[in-house]
């Protein structure tokens, strides 16, 4: 193991992080924060409780998973497709290492991003809404399971893409839908029966349900389920991963 | 002899279905320098890419002291600095900040004190804490070869490192070349600019077209092609070469109406004023002379060509 080519790789893409970090903090916040206004205080008071949880505190996890999961994917996306892009790639193909050096260097720097951002999050809702912690370990399990998980599937895309159009085609065709229908702002037992069944297919309801029980204790799916889905999604990813760099997919001709 | 770099039987065809190399067999000595020659798309680019790792080869085997580039990619990789052809740069880095990446990515510990003296060898210390994006491109070409110098590699390759610079950065890199090999870095270059191998190399190498069509030594091929010829059109055609004139190289066209004499050391070329003399007391006249002489570019281009 190349633990300088590691250290390097993640260094270089938490600077890339800082340098911009004000856009890269403050735009998930800002738009957070708008969530918060318009569905928890405006639309929220005219809710009714869900399982004896208040609204607006309702969609405090399910807010912070759609922001975790786009910063995710955008960042760990754009990591690998920017050296990809203008040609630096060559440095890392020819250095002595190998695709776990690669993965954990890049998609460690993005996962370090979100669960950073996710935290900040939970921290800027805390201002409008009152809510606790059932369960803080699992929270902290599944905040960190998510940043890995997408970063991961970003970097599959950044790896995937040809065209900055691709870069963006995915999360905008595929994971936002998931996430919107993903029971961020509801509970799946709002649903007619027939979509309460085909909703299990969205691997984004059991993060959303997981995260949304070590808050609150009350969950669409069981927490087990919740956390074996999503560290199954994640083994899938990381073998993806592996395959598209050991093969030098669109990376080496 | 001690080779460094083994390449066996290397083949590359693109997914294009291009065939970019076709079988290319190539040993590269420890610690020489090493011209590679070609013209545009000969596959020089590619076959660093193969060693290096950046190209998937088609089938062959590569062997880089002494490990496999594939097998054993960590062990050979470890050993090779690569500048590559084209200008790739990071942009928002600084120049120690992009150096002291490429060392890490290598495996390398931190040290100030080597990459310092990198630094201040390719003229960029003053440039440190700039931002690469505000450099010109030979100072980002400089910035290739630091980051390429900085995991203090055994063999280096150079892409083609003079293209488009300035006659004195030139200068300079050759120094540094020079001054690399004696420290024992093995040196493969390749280069458009034919005075720039016969300035620098110990071998040479020449590739068309996927193949290598000759390798030889640089003394050996100068010597070879550094052939000089005198040639004199006579005013009156000759019967036959004179006996006084027998020291000298000379010979007499078939339609006897020009001398030509062939040189190739100094001291040969020190006859010149000899032979003009005897052939003045002998009577000799003659209209017209010329000199031409072989050079490298020369046989390049003819070897090129003949292969078409
Ligand atoms: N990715 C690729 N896909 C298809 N063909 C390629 C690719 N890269 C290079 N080639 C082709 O392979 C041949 C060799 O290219 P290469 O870059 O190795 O040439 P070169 O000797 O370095 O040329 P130059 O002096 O112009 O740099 C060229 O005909 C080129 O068009
Ligand atoms: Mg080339």
């Amino acid at each position: 193991m190349n633990w300088y080519a590691i250290r390097a790789i993640y260094s270089f893409e938490m600077a890339r992080t800082f340098r911009t970090l004000f856009q890269s903090i403050l735009s998930p916040v800002i738009s957070t924060s708008l969530y918060f206004i318009v569905f928890g205080s405006a639309i929220g008071s005219r809710m009714a409780e869900i399982d004896g949880v208040h609204y607006a505190a309702f969609i405090v996890p399910g807010l912070t998973m759609l922001s975790l999961l786009n910063e995710s994917i955008s960042n760990a996306s754009f990591g690998i497709y920017m050296p990809r892009f203008s040609g630096t790639i060559y440095e890392v193909l020819s250095a002595p290492i190998s695709w776990v050096e690669i993965v954990l260097g890049y998609v460690g720097a993005a996962a370090s991003k979100s669960i950073l951002l996710g935290s900040i999050i939970l921290v800027t809702a805390r201002l409008f809404v009152s809510y606790e912690v059932a369960h803080p370990l699992w929270m902290i399990t599944f905040l960190v399971l998510t940043s890995v998980t997408f970063s991961l599937f970003g970097f599959i895309i950044g790896l995937w893409a040809d065209g900055f159009e691709k870069l963006q085609l995915v999360p905008m065709l595929i994971v936002t839908p998931l996430t919107f229908l993903g029971g961020s702002f509801y509970s799946l037992k709002m649903l007619p029966p027939i979509w309460q069944k085909v909703t299990l297919f969205n691997p984004v309801v059991y993060l959303v349900s997981g995260f949304r029980w070590s808050f609150f204790g009350v969950s669409d799916v069981s927490v087990e389920l919740s956390a074996a889905m999503t560290f199954v999604f994640m083994v899938l990813c990381l073998a993806t991963a592996r395959w598209l760099i050991r093969t030098g997919y669109r990376l080496k001709s | 002899m001690d080779p460094i770099i083994v390449a066996s039987k290397v083949t590359k065809t693109y997914a294009s279905g291009f065939q970019a190399l076709k079988g290319v067999d190539l040993t590269i000595r420890r610690g020489e320098i090493f011209a590679l020659l070609g013209p545009n798309g000969a596959g020089k680019t590619t076959l660093i890419g193969v060693v290096c790792g950046i190209v998937n080869p088609t089938s062959g085997t590569v062997v880089a002291d002494g490990h496999d580039v594939i097998r054993d990619y960590r062990a050979a990789r470890a050993k090779i600095g690569l500048v590559p052809q084209e200008l790739s740069t990071d942009t928002f880095e600084t120049v120690w900040g992009t150096v002291s990446f490429s060392r890490g990515l290598f495996g390398k510990p931190e040290d100030a004190a080597y990459v310092e003296k990198v630094l201040r060898d390719l003229s960029l210390w003053e440039k440190r804490h700039d931002k690469i994006m505000t450099l010109s491109g030979g100072m980002k070409r400089r910035v290739l070869i630091a980051k390429a110098l900085s995991h203090e590699p055994r063999i280096l390759f150079l892409d083609e490192p003079t293209a488009g610079v300035d006659v004195e950065l030139r200068r300079d890199m050759w120094k540094m070349v020079r001054s690399l090999r004696e420290t024992g870095v093995t040196v493969i270059l390749t280069t458009h600019y034919i005075e720039e191998a016969e300035e620098m190399a110990d071998r040479i190498g020449v590739i068309n077209k996927g193949e290598i069509v000759l390798v030889e030594e640089k003394a050996a091929l100068m010597q070879k092609l550094g052939k000089k010829q005198l040639t004199l059109v006579l005013q009156r055609p000759l019967a036959s070469l004179p006996a006084s004139l027998s020291p000298y190289a000379l010979e007499l066209s078939s339609d006897k109406s020009r001398l030509v004499f062939t040189f190739q050391s100094e001291a040969e070329r020190a006859q010149i004023a000899g032979l003009l003399r005897a052939l003045a007391e002998l009577g000799i006249d003659f209209r017209d002379l010329q000199t031409s002489e072989s050079s490298l570019e020369e046989i390049f281009v003819s070897l090129v060509r003949s292969d078409a």
